[in-house]
């Protein structure tokens, strides 16, 4: 369970977030939507760790534990992973090298058993199938040269193989058209489970009837406005934010 | 290369301290008293025991090295080296010239053991490498022992130190010795020539595929001792061989002096692979200490269609001056260069290439990879030109820079000649830096700053660590890691 109070956070003397909370329990789908300049993703970025921000008040608890002390690498070997809305290239280090490195630095940093090098590219294997994504991607260097689709699919495979606890998905659906749109959205669903729970940030409706949440949040001016089922994205899509936009303000 | 592992393993066993070779061996030591002067020269040949033609060639060097000036064009700076405040010779006491590897004093063999050099062939056999590699052991002023040199002659291949040559091949290093870098060359090739103490020799016969890698191990010692090693490699006629050099010395406070001339010499058809894998001691992180690494290396594509091909791993040395060269004579030879150059702390690099090419036909090839961290400043300096006659000549040069944090820098200086309107040069570069967005993006997959900077940097220079040789290639990628280390955060 993620469960965050009362957070404030700037950033280079920007307020961005004013007291937000949340909660998202175990197996849950949370949709998180709004405007732009809403906070979304420096929500995203302030769970996942990014250095950048400066936290004023809040905590953010992972299964009653505080993560603002830890490390982004502690972090994510907690159980937390952001699928980057603009996933970073890594020039020279094949994908199937840093998939490797990841796998093992957080199966150390939890005090479990190297992967064999059989059991890796097994799941490696497995994984890349059902996103449909070709051996020969998994040699080139990390995201360099990929399209828009492919990046996104690989921060799903990178989340399929890391088994995360917390899943946080930034504006996933951006720059895809609706075919990897489908096949990014099957790959969550799959992973979908009971002990797993996904935060959904997104500006569009349409992701929402692909990864369908059991919960949306509207955030506006760096808080969470309203809360409701999977009927409030469809509000929303004929509404817009204009509501919300006065609301806080 | 999925190393990372154990490069930040070997990363945080090195703690604070992050030069593992700065101990020093206790000897007794043979040494010249400090200062140069012709009594000093005159005095190293007679340790050698060297044919008076030698001497004489000495005595000419030094006499005009008295007349010459320090180089000031590189992008380095330090205080005025005294060269009177310098031993020119130091030997670990022996009762004699060490006829078998039982008659090298143990504490010397144990300190190439502590290096990772065995010199005992029973042990490099025993060991786990799957390749047989020749060492020559140079340790301060000579060298002390010479592995496989048997083995080597039962194929034709000559491989000893340049004071044993002199002596049983004197007809081969005179007909070479100064050939590829003249007496007269620069500043300090010319102090080398005056003083050189030891080094190795190579021969490689008409026809004949070294069977082995060959490597020498330069260990500076003694304090307040500069080193001055000459190298010379001569591939006959279709020939091959593929030689490694490594370097380490103790952690001192005070600057040492390094000064090698280097020769390579390809005829017909031959090829000479020559690697470097550099390390010496850096300096602190304030800047205290380390060696001046002042080094000539050229190669001599003599012969029609010879190739020589530089790679170079340079992490050590406080300042570093170095410009393996090949000079493309012979018609249709080619010349290579890779080359990477971490610098850290206060260290200052200032190094590159030069392709001269005077053959029809020729062609080289530049990659350099420059790697600045710390408040180090780090230059590639190159030349590329093409003489008249050498019509058709086509030279590609890829020069990038890596900076890590914002205190440190990376300089490009081409110089791009040509004198005939049929070559073609490219010459392409970048300077990038590794962004926090990635340190970022890696670090949420679950590796530290130190992982994430290694597997970035790896990245970054594989495409020079492949043109290693396998069993240094490994070894290079931890170095060039623990040279990094602290870097971040």
């Amino acid at each position: 369970m993620l469960e965050i109070r009362n957070l404030h956070v700037s950033i280079e003397d920007k307020k961005i977030l004013n007291g937000l909370n949340l909660t998202v329990h175990d197996g849950e789908v949370a949709a998180i939507m709004g405007p732009n300049g809403s906070g979304k993703s420096t929500l995203s970025y302030v769970i996942a760790g990014k250095p950048d921000y400066d936290i004023h008040d809040g905590e953010i608890l992972l299964d009653g534990e505080n993560v603002l002390e830890m490390d982004p690498d502690a972090r994510a070997a907690a159980g937390i992973f952001l699928a980057f809305q603009y996933p970073l290239e890594i020039p020279g280090v094949a994908t199937m090298t840093f998939l490797k490195a990841a796998m093992q630095a957080q199966r150390k940093a939890r005090g479990e058993e190297e992967l064999s090098t059989a059991e890796f590219m097994k799941r490696v294997r497995d994984q890349a199938g059902h996103l449909g994504i070709p051996q020969d991607m998994l040699k080139r260097g990390l995201n360099v040269g990929f399209s828009g689709g492919e990046k996104k699919r690989m921060e799903i495979l990178q989340m399929a193989l890391l088994e995360p606890k917390f899943c946080i998905l930034d504006e996933t659906d951006s720059g895809l058209d609706i075919d990897a749109l489908k096949v990014v959205s099957e790959g969550v669903n799959r992973l979908r489970a009971k002990d797993r729970s996904f935060l959904v940030i997104t500006h569009y409706q349409r992701l929402l009837n692909y990864i369908v949440p059991d919960t949306v949040h509207v955030m506006a001016h760096g808080q969470v406005v309203k809360s409701g089922g999977k009927e409030l994205a469809l509000e929303l899509e004929a509404n817009g934010y204009a509501d919300y936009k006065t609301l806080a303000a | 290369m999925p190393a990372v592992k154990e490069t930040v393993e070997q990363v945080k066993a090195i703690d604070v301290d992050q030069y593992k070779y700065g101990f020093e061996t206790q000897l007794e030591v043979d040494k010249a008293p400090k200062g140069l002067n012709e009594d000093i020269v005159r005095l190293i040949s007679a340790k050698k025991k060297e044919p008076a033609w030698m001497l004489e060639w000495r005595l000419d060097a030094y006499r005009r090295w008295l007349t010459m000036r320090e180089p000031t064009w590189a992008r380095v700076e330090y205080p005025e080296i005294d060269f009177q405040d310098i031993h020119y010779y130091a030997a670990p006491k022996m009762n004699a010239a060490p006829k078998t590897i039982d008659d090298v004093d143990p504490a010397i063999l144990d300190t190439y053991k502590k290096l990772g050099i065995p010199l005992r062939e029973q042990e490099i056999l025993a060991g786990v490498q799957q390749s047989k590699v020749a060492v020559d052991a140079v340790f301060d002023s000579v060298s002390v022992a010479t592995t496989f040199k048997e083995e080597l002659k039962k194929a034709g291949v000559i491989f000893c130190s340049i004071s044993e040559a002199l002596h049983e091949y004197p007809e081969l290093v005179k007909k070479y010795i100064g050939t590829v870098v003249p007496v007269t060359d620069n500043y300090y090739a010319t102090l080398n020539s005056a003083v050189f103490t030891d080094g190795s020799f190579v021969y490689v016969p008409k026809g004949v595929r070294c069977p082995m890698e060959l490597s020498t191990y330069f260990r500076i010692n003694e304090k307040n001792t500069g080193q001055f090693e000459r190298t010379l490699i001569i591939v006959e006629e279709g020939a091959y061989v593929s030689y490694l050099e490594g370097c380490t010395a103790p952690q001192r406070d005070e600057n040492q002096l390094h000064a090698a001339v280097v020769e390579l010499i390809a005829l017909d058809d031959a090829e000479i692979k020559y690697s470097t894998v550099q390390n010496w001691y850096p300096g602190d992180k304030d800047g205290k200490g380390g060696i001046y690494n002042f080094v000539t290396k050229r190669g001599d594509c003599r012969g029609k269609n010879s190739k020589i091909s530089w790679t170079q791993v340079e992490t050590g040395s406080a300042i570093t001056w170095k410009y393996p060269s090949c000079i493309l004579r012979g018609e249709g030879s080619r010349g290579e260069f890779y080359s990477i150059a971490v610098s850290n702390g206060r260290q200052q690099v200032d190094s590159g290439t030069k392709m001269i090419h005077l053959g029809k036909n020729t062609t080289s090839r530049i990659i350099s990879k420059g790697i600045s961290a710390g408040h180090s400043q780090n230059t590639y300096r190159g030349l590329v030109s093409a003489h008249r006659r050498a019509t058709g000549a086509r030279n590609f040069t890829n020069c990038d820079s890596l900076l890590i944090g914002n205190n440190c820098g990376a300089h490009t200086v081409p110089y791009i000649e040509s004198k005939n309107g049929s070559s073609i040069f490219e010459h392409e570069a970048t300077t990038s830096k590794i962004s926090e967005d990635q340190l970022f993006y890696c670090m949420q997959r679950g590796l530290s700053a130190e992982e994430a900077t290694a597997l970035i940097v790896n990245g970054f220079v594989k495409d020079v660590l492949q043109q290693l040789p396998m069993e240094f290639a490994v070894e290079a990628q931890k170095l060039i890691s623990i040279s990094l280390e602290g870097s971040v955060g």
